[in-house]
């Protein structure tokens, strides 16, 4: 994105909830997400952030409030009428139609003329990487080719908005790792606005331009991958955003000196001999170990501070076996630097 | 849930009580098939006296009201099947996926037709056709049968209907079909074979009714009218039997292909 | 797979022109936006059917129950009255009730427990080809005539038919007679008996169980079996416990069918019995030859009342889903 010029905005919410029943699924959200960027919805299941993509899509109204796409405004414009194509959970092929009957669908609505529809479906298959398999039966294919199938046929139409409703959720690890950066790729390539709702916090940092964090149906903090991770703004998305170690209360008192919530990431805190002074800017605080995870590339570090455990993340630079597990019950001295204390709010 | 693990061994008492169940349905079958070859004009005593294939020719060549029994029974098969399909799947379009007031109580009434004794249905009909003035003739014998065959047909398609992902019809519209559009590109080829076995088996329904037609007609004669009224004339049996093999031919038929149907797109 | 894709010769595409406005299109989006408009399309017409057509006819009926038969005139007198409900009290007639509904019973029963094995067999054991033949085999003789079934059982029970012929040759004639000569099932010979009644209500709506009652049990998943072995379940155990009430929703709904194709039907006590004994062929009787409209509609109302707290209860059971 150019930084000297305002980006256009693409999709525009203002104040939109959407009530089922006594339920408040979507709870007063306002956003912005502009053209050409790859912006995330994250969140654990139920908050919101698919009922969000939906409304996008046409596929449900919002209660009250309004959505705009471009700057037109969307309520009562069926799906069919939307320059958005969604990317379905269960990719939702038909299973009827050939794989080149499946992508050109939306060209064939268009009544786009068939060389010219087998012209641009051999492209769109030769981005996704399955070229030839035009005459393929949906049932033929595995599950990510599957997926790439349901992308090429809403790429096709070279929507102003593409949505992506978890798409990578039914692949296996490896896999998916490898889609995640093919999918940023071909977003980079291809210029659209990207929309995509993930409960996988890595995966959204991994992808996206900006982030939004779903909780109970309202957003909590909208940000860069850095943004949020390094500076989340309330204990729920120091929580769901990598792990975290939330102080409150007392503890918090007892360590700052104010009562204020703070929160410090894992890998921030380096574990020193018992008794190590600290420099000016450095906090310490001692504890006991009270369990260890060897995870491979890291260990993880449970240490108790007397009313608390912190979890520490250290990376195996020079451990490389598994006696760090013979390090349970030491006594410690934890250091963080101070600027990595991050202030949140917390929910009383 | 279909079970694919491989099949375990039955106990061979299941076995045995599993195939004489089927054989205890099948063998009249068998018998009607075999009395139809009896010398014997009654076709009553057993074992049968001698086997001739006289009766055969008797049917095909002087019983012209037998032929014109089955033409009747085909048309109305026909219509009430087509009426059937409309308003079977009209119903079940509605009734799924949306709630609304009233629903539960659609889909109890919905059943109605079949559940309620044919003499319910008969009668009724016929009370209420009178009561209006309305001659009874093929119409009034097709409305009697398309009533209880838009039943099965409502079965098969709600079915179907329930076991379809429903984020096809949202892809659909999604990448700009009009409701039109998906009706006919994405929901129709999906629904073929549930609406061709519902047919199926509203037509066989429809042609081997009896008690509602009999209330329902006129003068006209369905095949089951036919049969029912040559069964107690003793020297017709034979020929009636003969009838018989001719009705479970044609009837075979569309159940041998409805249960394909469905067969076939439960796999996919 | 490389890690990043090589950059495709991207296509200079222009974006496809987005689809053209029409009527089609304009109607389709008018009913998108009106939902509860669109259920009223869909369902006007059959509505229509249901409620005037057939619940109307039964209305109509059922208000005639309300009139009376001038004994005298042999015409319906139109003043609304009980007399006629009055007459369903009689002896005789809460006689020919209470026969329909245990005959009714006893078939449902009959049914299930023939049905049973041989749905459990096909359910859990049969390979594919298996089933194809037990489905052929229950639908052949379901969509055969069935008057033509009935009729053949006349035959098959005659005293002259298979079933004598069988005892006097195996030399057990005796056996026969003695089941003839029990009061009340027997008769004069198995062609004009309840018993044979029995049997031949039993054979035409076996079909009508068997169906829902496979199906039932195929939906019981494998894994359920098999967690009930695991936890320490005998087999008896695992049939009572689990399998059993799994298939129930199943039996129900196949003896919504035997139930009240058994109560309704007139044709088979006509055939091979004295028909004027069951509810059936009182109706008949009364429609058709006596002209007491009335009645005959009086009569209906039992069935239909008893049909619909059965239906009620099936529902509850969970039948529905299983037809």
């Amino acid at each position: 994105m150019d930084s000297e010029s305002i980006p256009s905005i693409a999709v525009q919410f203002r104040a939109v909830e959407r009530h089922f029943g006594a339920v408040k699924a979507v709870d007063n959200v306002t956003m912005d997400i502009y053209d050409g960027e790859f912006f995330s919805m994250l969140g654990p299941s139920g908050s919101g952030k698919t009922t969000c993509l939906r409304m996008i899509a046409g596929f449900e109204q919002p209660s009250s409030g309004s959505i705009q796409l471009h700057g037109k405004e969307v309520a009562g414009v069926p799906p069919y009428e939307r320059d958005v194509n969604t990317v379905f959970q269960d990719y939702a092929l038909f299973p009827h139609m050939t794989i080149a009957d499946n992508v050109g669908y939306g060209l064939m609505i268009r009544k786009v003329p068939k060389k010219e529809r087998d012209r641009r479906v051999t492209d769109m298959l030769e981005l996704v990487r399955l070229p030839g398999i035009q005459k393929r039966k949906p049932s033929q294919l595995s599950g990510g080719q599957r997926q790439r199938i349901a992308l090429a046929r809403a790429l096709i139409n070279q929507p102003g908005v593409l949505l992506l409703d978890e798409p990578l959720g039914a692949l296996d690890l490896k896999l998916r790792q490898d889609m995640q950066i093919e999918l940023k790729a071909i977003q980079q390539q291809v210029g659209i606005t990207f929309i995509y709702v993930t409960h996988d916090q890595e995966e959204a940092l991994t992808m996206s331009d900006r982030i939004a964090i779903f909780n109970a149906g309202k957003i909590e903090q909208i940000g860069t991958p850095a943004d949020v991770y390094e500076r989340p703004s309330t204990a729920f998305v120091a929580g769901f955003v990598g792990t975290s170690n939330i102080f409150t209360g007392e503890v918090a008192r007892t360590i700052s000196g104010e009562s204020r919530a703070f929160t410090v990431r894992p890998e921030r805190i380096r574990l020193c001999p018992p008794s190590t002074t600290a420099e000016a800017g450095i906090r310490a605080v001692s504890g006991t170990i009270r369990d260890v995870v060897y995870l491979g590339s890291n260990t993880r570090y449970l240490v108790d501070i007397g009313g608390k455990d912190v979890i520490v993340t250290q990376q195996n630079l020079e451990t490389t076996s598994m006696h760090v597990i013979e390090r349970r019950g030491e006594a410690v001295t934890l250091l963080w630097a101070r600027e990595h204390e991050r202030p949140v709010a917390v929910e009383a | 849930m279909r079970s694919n693990t491989p099949a375990p061994r039955a106990p061979w008492g299941l076995k045995i009580a599993a195939f004489a169940g089927l054989a205890f349905l099948n063998v009249p079958i068998l018998i009607i098939i075999l009395y139809a070859f009896t010398i014997e004009e009654s076709a009553f005593t057993f074992p049968p006296p001698g086997l001739t294939t006289q009766w055969f020719v008797t049917l095909f060549t002087e019983r012209p009201d037998f032929w014109r029994a089955l033409l009747l029974s085909l048309q109305v098969a026909l219509a009430a099947t087509i009426i059937a399909l409309i308003l079977g799947s009209l119903i079940a379009f509605a009734v799924h996926r949306r709630n609304f007031f009233g629903k539960d109580s659609l889909s109890l009434l919905i059943i109605l037709p079949i559940a309620l004794p044919g003499i319910v249905t008969g009668i009724a009909l016929r009370s209420s056709m009178s009561l209006f003035g309305v001659n009874f003739s093929t119409w009034t014998i097709i409305i009697g049968h398309a009533t209880f065959c838009m039943v099965v047909v409502y079965n098969n398609v709600i079915a179907r209907l329930r076991r379809t992902q429903h984020s096809q019809i949202e892809a659909s519209s999604d990448l700009g079909a009009s409701s039109f559009q998906t009706f006919r590109y994405v929901i129709l080829p999906n629904m073929a074979t549930a609406l061709l076995a519902g047919a199926m088996l509203a037509f066989a329904l429809s042609f081997d009714e009896i008690i509602v037609t009999t209330f329902t007609a006129g003068q006209q004669q369905t095949l089951p009218i036919w049969i029912f009224s040559q069964l107690p004339r003793p020297r017709e049996r034979a020929v009636t039997n003969v009838a018989a093999i001719i009705v479970i031919a044609i009837t075979f038929m569309p159940i041998l292909l409805a249960y394909r149907w469905t067969q076939a797109s439960s796999e996919t | 797979m490389s890690a990043v894709p090589q950059p495709v010769s991207q296509t200079t595409s222009e974006r496809p022109a987005p689809p053209k406005p029409s009527l089609l299109r304009r109607i389709s989006t008018f009913f998108h936006a009106h939902p509860t408009l669109t259920l009223i399309a869909l369902l006007s017409l059959p509505l229509l059917w249901l409620f005037v057509i057939y619940l109307g006819s039964i209305g109509a009926m059922l208000t005639q129950s309300f009139f009376s038969l001038d004994p005298f005139s042999g015409r319906v007198v139109r003043t609304p009255t009980l007399s006629t409900y009055q007459q369903l009290f009689t002896p005789a007639n809460l006689d020919i009730f209470l026969r329909t509904v245990t005959m009714a019973a006893a078939v449902t029963l009959a049914c299930a427990v023939i049905a049973f094995p041989l749905s459990y067999y096909f359910a859990r054991y049969a390979s594919r080809r298996a089933k194809s033949i037990l489905f052929l085999g229950v639908m052949l003789p379901l969509w055969s005539s069935y008057l033509v079934r009935v009729y053949a059982w006349k035959l098959i029970l005659a005293d002259e038919g298979i079933i004598s012929w069988v005892f006097t040759t195996l030399g057990i004639r005796g056996v026969l007679d003695a089941i003839l000569n029990i009061p009340v099932i027997g008769g004069s010979s198995l062609s004009f008996s309840f018993l044979g009644m029995f049997i031949v209500f039993v054979y035409i709506w076996l079909p009508f169980m068997i169906l829902p009652v496979t199906a039932a049990l195929e939906r019981v998943p494998n894994s359920l079996i098999e967690a009930s072995g695991d936890l320490g379940g005998k087999p008896g155990l695992t049939f009572r416990k689990i399998i059993f009430p799994l298939a129930l929703p199943g039996i129900v709904a196949g003896s919504i069918f035997t139930f009240s194709l058994t109560m309704g039907d007139y044709i088979i006590p006509q055939i091979i019995g004295n028909s004027s004994y069951f509810i059936g062929g009182a109706v008949y009787t009364f429609y058709g030859t006596a002209g007491n409209i009335p009645l005959a509609a009086a009569f209906t109302v039992v069935p239909i009342i008893i049909m619909i707290v059965y239906l009620l209860v099936a529902r509850r059971m969970g039948a529905f889903d299983a037809l």
